[in-house]
């Protein structure tokens, strides 16, 4: 009886790992559908899906053999000959009307419609057209056939969609936003954060409070009000209103609430006992912060840091608003966006932009992921 | 009933082994205790029991049936964990009925069962209370109630009173010893690193160390015949004391002289090839006694004097050796740091142990 | 490039800037209450400092905080009750406006849709993943994987989703994944995202497909901080893992499950850029996020209606914000 129960073992761990392999199957295909994408030639992606670029697969194919002033004679015929190829993959069939474009076997000889002579195609793609009579017309003959092609990649979406549709342009802008908007908040954040963790002073417990609350304040209840005074500043100094200054303030006023509630359960995490040993060694607060906190914070700075960069980069309302829609100062967000408006049918400028937009994100996260998951981490979690 | 029988029971972690080789043989209803030092792998010889790590070479038998492959659920065990491990977000009644819950028993008998139980462990009071809501006490004894509702054959305790404050722990030990009388046909096999607890619950104790058995007995033969240094030196509070001495008598009452004494008999059989060679002399504090004419084994200067009332505690620095010499004198003794004394003890009272650390075999006398 | 420059010049300022503000801050007010000297009149002078010392080291970040929070809060409410221009005074007709307007109801009907879906489903999944990656060697490489999405731009993920939604006519060649999956399986291909009703839900996945990283993440943490010894007592009690995990590790994390729960659904009444990328508020998908942002820059931009619907959104945000204070507040007695 005790040996018919045997300990479960292989099966369980089997589905446990079948399922995980599934599901990061789906989670990873659609981000790596546009990758392989974007590597794509615009004909073929309208054409056929993303999948079958992968493997060497079978293609229905309208070529055109060479010009009849092309034809030779050989033994008192005319021929032509050349490869439909260019030296990859192999025909596996052909056919000379369109209503049946795989009539014949790769080697057979066909006889031409109206008499004007055989086709024969081989599986190298090497083809000839031999007829008694010369042959007329200026132009090629359509020649279907089914080949077996590799997978065939190109650069050039990247090169296109880098020089001239303007993300280049944007990637910087969306660079000179971002990381201006990421240290400064960290300035005023970590100061203020050690103030709430250490100090005493009337009103702590109420700011937290308020602080805690501003961290659900949705974005839409700031921007008209902002949007407002930006415009009345703009009008009073005769500036514009829509300025690199002004984001980078408006990004640290929202990254503040997150960035002080971070740095604050960090510090007030820090071992009491360095503090006041420095305390007795007759530190003031501020050698206390600049000398111990500081340097001991870093993790956290870093967690935030990374949160921040990513939050402003991916950022798209923000830009808009604060930034504008001029060409110039569009983010690569913006220009993502407004790239899905006006060339919403170039999908190979769409994925190859979206991928552009991502790869620096997708390298910070995949290099700095600890930190970040750290950042979520801090508060979220009791105890954690 | 259950009779345990463990074969040659190895277990490794990756490349390390931490059981290496141990074999026993637990009577039904017996109470054994595994005690160690930290890290002798009692916690881990209880669990591969359990069934919660697996065992990876020799044979466990419950009733002579080999369990290796069966899990906990099915040993018909039972388990106490040092923190209790109760369900934090069940009332008591749910955490003891949890079990037979999941093995669909029906409603009266769960509630029967549930309610035996904690008639016994007086917890029917605190049935429908929260585990936050119950003193460390009280938890505990749920924690055995839910171990009790699943009847087991065997019950296991891992360093159950631990977590307990000094005071609580000796109310719940005799608890514990309580449950053993009211339950003796079943097995219990309890993991401590108290001696104390060890000496007064069990039947047996398996000393361990290193994962590997030191000695098995009754606490009584622990205590007067330890088979080696380590036992003879974890069993006993105060340790036993620890001098190096040298052979010099050998036949049925060996004759040693302790570093910075004289020569003492003994009631140990020594064998004549170790004729001259070193070994320990060992005494337990409680042995000693201020020396009044007899044999005096040793003599040295009073380093620290420890007056308890009850009794007197002197740490007595002798020859060159390091450690002093501890000696438990009875009721109050007027010594003073600085003087010299002489201590003797009774030959029977001595033990010897070779230069390996075994113990040379000693006369155990009836009346102790 | 001569942004970048002006960049990191304002980097360096900033920084410089900062650092000056505080050091001299600070000794200003260690040169008029000096904290060292005779005993008495240190001792005086430190206390004088301490007081003071914690606003000038809160005091810039309030200024940001009020400047760019605060004060909008309370003006942005205070607009609508105005027209577009913010001048002149409406009363309640704003709101009037939109309890009647259809498409700011049709908003309210998809925002709740959102809301019940998108943060049960990531939560749901975020779970159900954490637990089984914890259970693998390879898990930290697979939760790497499904939490990828987040670094991604809401705007980025609607492309990539795009593309997957994608139909061509009937008989061509499907190049969108849906599609081409349905083919293989025999039915018709759609036009997913102008599907009545079930757009929105095709919406939602991509949301619930970046959420779920970040739901695994937290909740994978309070997986493993359940006691070991609990588990092993289940098991002793003869539970199986399905067992386990419902009736011993989840209800020993409701308070995480409950803060990734609300932490989505903040975003979900955020989220605007989705929208307004794959369907802009077509086909009745539309979101209040996104209606804002219509009216704010629609002819000109109005205002007051703008205001108006933040203002909602700020309501169905309040019940959160007072938990979570609560729950702050609760933590810190327990310290």
């Amino acid at each position: 009886m005790a040996r018919m129960r045997r300990r479960k073992g292989v099966w369980g761990k089997y589905m446990v790992h079948l399922s995980v392999v599934l599901i990061v199957i789906v989670w990873t295909v659609p981000t790596f559908g546009i990758l392989v994408s974007s590597f794509r030639g615009k004909d073929e992606i309208s054409v056929s899906g993303w999948w079958t670029a992968l493997t060497t697969s079978e293609h229905n194919v309208i070529g055109r053999a060479k010009s009849p002033s092309d034809a030779v004679e050989q033994d008192g015929k005319y021929v032509i000959s050349g490869n439909l190829l260019s030296g990859k993959g192999y025909v596996t069939a052909f056919g000379v009307r369109i209503i049946n474009p795989t009539e014949f076997k790769a080697g057979d000889t066909a006889e031409l419609p109206g008499g004007g002579g055989t086709l024969t195609i081989n599986r190298d793609g090497s083809y000839r057209l031999v007829s008694d009579t010369p042959f007329e017309g200026s132009t090629g003959r359509r020649i279907y056939y089914t080949a077996a092609l590799p997978p065939s990649f190109t650069l050039a979406n990247y090169e296109k969609v880098l020089t001239s549709e303007g993300i280049g342009q944007s990637f910087l802008n969306s660079l000179t936003v971002a990381v201006p908007a990421t240290v400064i908040p960290i300035l005023l954040a970590a100061y203020a954060a050690y103030a709430l963790a250490w100090m005493r002073f009337p009103g702590r417990a109420v700011l937290l409070s308020v602080i805690v609350g501003l961290l659900v304040v949705p974005l839409q209840m700031s921007l008209i009000p902002l949007l407002k005074l930006y415009n009345g500043v703009g009008d009073f100094f005769g500036v514009p209103a829509k300025t690199y200054l002004g984001i980078w303030l408006a990004h640290t006023g929202f990254g503040l609430p997150l960035a002080i509630y971070l740095l604050r359960n960090y510090i007030a995490g820090l071992p009491n006992e360095i503090m006041e040993s420095a305390r007795v060694d007759g530190a003031t607060d501020f050698e206390i912060f600049v000398r111990i906190v500081l340097p001991l914070s870093v993790p956290a700075l870093a967690s935030f840091a990374i949160f921040q960069f990513l939050w402003v980069w991916n950022d798209l309302l923000v830009a808009i608003v604060f930034l504008g829609n001029t060409e110039q100062q569009l983010v690569l967000t913006g220009r993502l966006r407004e790239l899905l408006g006006s060339r919403g049918g170039d999908w190979e400028i769409l994925t190859t932009s979206a991928f552009v937009s991502i790869m620096v994100p997708l390298a910070v996260f995949f290099s700095l992921q600890r930190y970040l998951v750290r950042g979520l981490l801090a508060g979220s979690v009791k105890g954690g | 009933m259950s009779e345990l029988r463990l074969r040659d029971i190895r277990k490794s972690f990756g490349q390390i082994e931490v059981i290496k080789g141990v074999s026993l043989d637990i009577k039904p209803g017996e109470f054994v205790v595994f005690v160690g030092p930290s890290g002798c792998g009692k916690s881990t010889l209880l669990r591969l029991v359990a069934g919660l790590e697996e065992i990876t070479s020799g044979t466990l038998e419950f009733d002579g049936e080999e369990v290796n492959e069966l899990p906990p659920a099915l040993r018909g065990i039972a388990m106490v964990f040092q923190s209790y491990a109760l369900y934090p977000h069940m009332t008591v009644y749910n955490n003891m009925a949890f079990g037979m819950k999941l093995a669909k028993a029906k409603k009266e008998d769960i509630d029967k069962s549930v309610r035996d139980a904690a008639e016994v462990l007086q917890l029917t009071p605190y049935l429908n209370r929260l585990p936050k809501q119950l003193s460390g006490g009280q938890r505990q004894r749920v924690a055995i109630g839910r171990a009790i509702v699943r009847n087991p054959k065997v019950f296991l305790f891992d360093e159950p009173l631990s977590n307990l404050d000094a005071a609580l722990r000796v109310s719940m030990r005799i608890e514990i010893a309580k449950l053993h009388e009211r339950m003796s046909d079943v097995t219990m096999v309890y993991v401590t690193h108290d001696q104390v607890e060890a000496m007064t619950l069990a039947d047996r104790i398996v000393v361990l160390r290193a994962g590997i058995v030191e000695q098995v007995g009754t606490p009584m033969e622990l205590y007067e015949t330890p088979d080696n240094l380590f036992v003879a030196g974890f069993i006993g509070s105060p340790a036993m004391n620890f001098v190096p001495c040298t052979i010099e008598g050998t036949g049925e009452a060996g004759v040693v002289r302790a570093e910075g004494g004289k020569p003492v008999h003994t009631h140990v059989a020594i064998p004549e090839s170790t004729k001259g060679a070193k070994g320990t002399l060992g005494v337990r504090p409680e042995d000693l006694r201020l020396a009044d004419g007899g044999e005096v084994i040793f003599g040295g200067t009073i380093d620290i004097v420890e007056k308890l009332g009850e009794v007197t505690l002197i740490y007595v620095k002798v020859g060159n050796h390091e450690e002093p010499v501890l000696a438990k004198l009875g009721g109050i003794v007027d010594v003073k740091r600085g003087a010299t004394v002489e201590l003797a003890a009774s030959p029977e009272n001595l033990h010897v142990f070779d230069q390996d650390g075994k113990a040379f075999a000693r006369q155990r006398t009836t009346s102790h | 490039m001569g942004h970048l420059i002006s960049a990191a010049v304002t980097i360096v300022l900033g920084v410089g800037l900062a650092a000056a503000y505080f050091y001299a801050a600070n000794k200003i007010l260690d040169i008029i209450w000096p904290p060292r000297g005779p005993a008495v009149q240190a001792a005086r002078n430190q206390k004088i400092s301490a007081t003071i010392r914690p606003w000038l080291f809160l005091g810039p970040a309030l200024l940001f905080l009020g400047l760019y929070l605060v004060y909008p809060v309370i003006d942005s409410i205070r607009l609508s009750f105005f027209g577009r221009d913010g001048v002149n005074f409406v009363g309640f007709s704003n709101y009037v406006w939109a309890a009647n307007d259809q498409q700011f109801r049709e908003s309210i009907f998809n925002n709740i849709l959102w809301l019940i879906v998108v943060p049960a489903f990531s939560t749901a999944f975020g779970l159900v993943i954490a637990y089984l990656t914890d259970r693998i060697w390879w898990g930290n490489i697979a939760k790497s994987m499904v939490f990828m999405p987040m670094a991604i731009s809401f705007i980025g993920a609607s492309v990539i989703w795009k593309f997957i939604y994608d139909y061509r006519g009937e008989d061509s060649p499907q190049i969108g994944l849906l599609n081409a999956i349905v083919q293989l399986f025999g039915g018709t291909p759609q036009a997913w995202i102008t599907v009545p009703f079930w757009n929105n839900f095709f919406l939602m996945v991509i949301l619930v497909w970046i959420q779920t990283g970040f739901a695994m993440v937290i909740l994978s943490a309070a997986l493993r901080g359940v006691p070991e010894e609990t588990i092993e007592a289940a098991v002793i009690d003869g539970a199986k893992g399905r067992h386990i995990f419902f009736y011993i590790m989840v209800p020993q994390i409701w308070p995480t499950i409950a803060v990734v729960w609300t932490t989505i659904t903040i975003t979900v009444l955020k989220v605007f850029d989705i929208v307004i990328a794959m369907t802009n508020g077509q086909w009745n998908t539309q979101v209040l996020a996104n209606m804002m942002y219509d009216w704010m820059f629609r002819g000109g931009g109005d205002f007051g209606r703008g205001a108006t619907i933040a203002v909602v959104i700020m309501l169905a945000v309040v019940p959160i914000m007072i938990w979570n204070i609560r729950r702050l507040n609760a933590e810190q007695a327990e310290r």
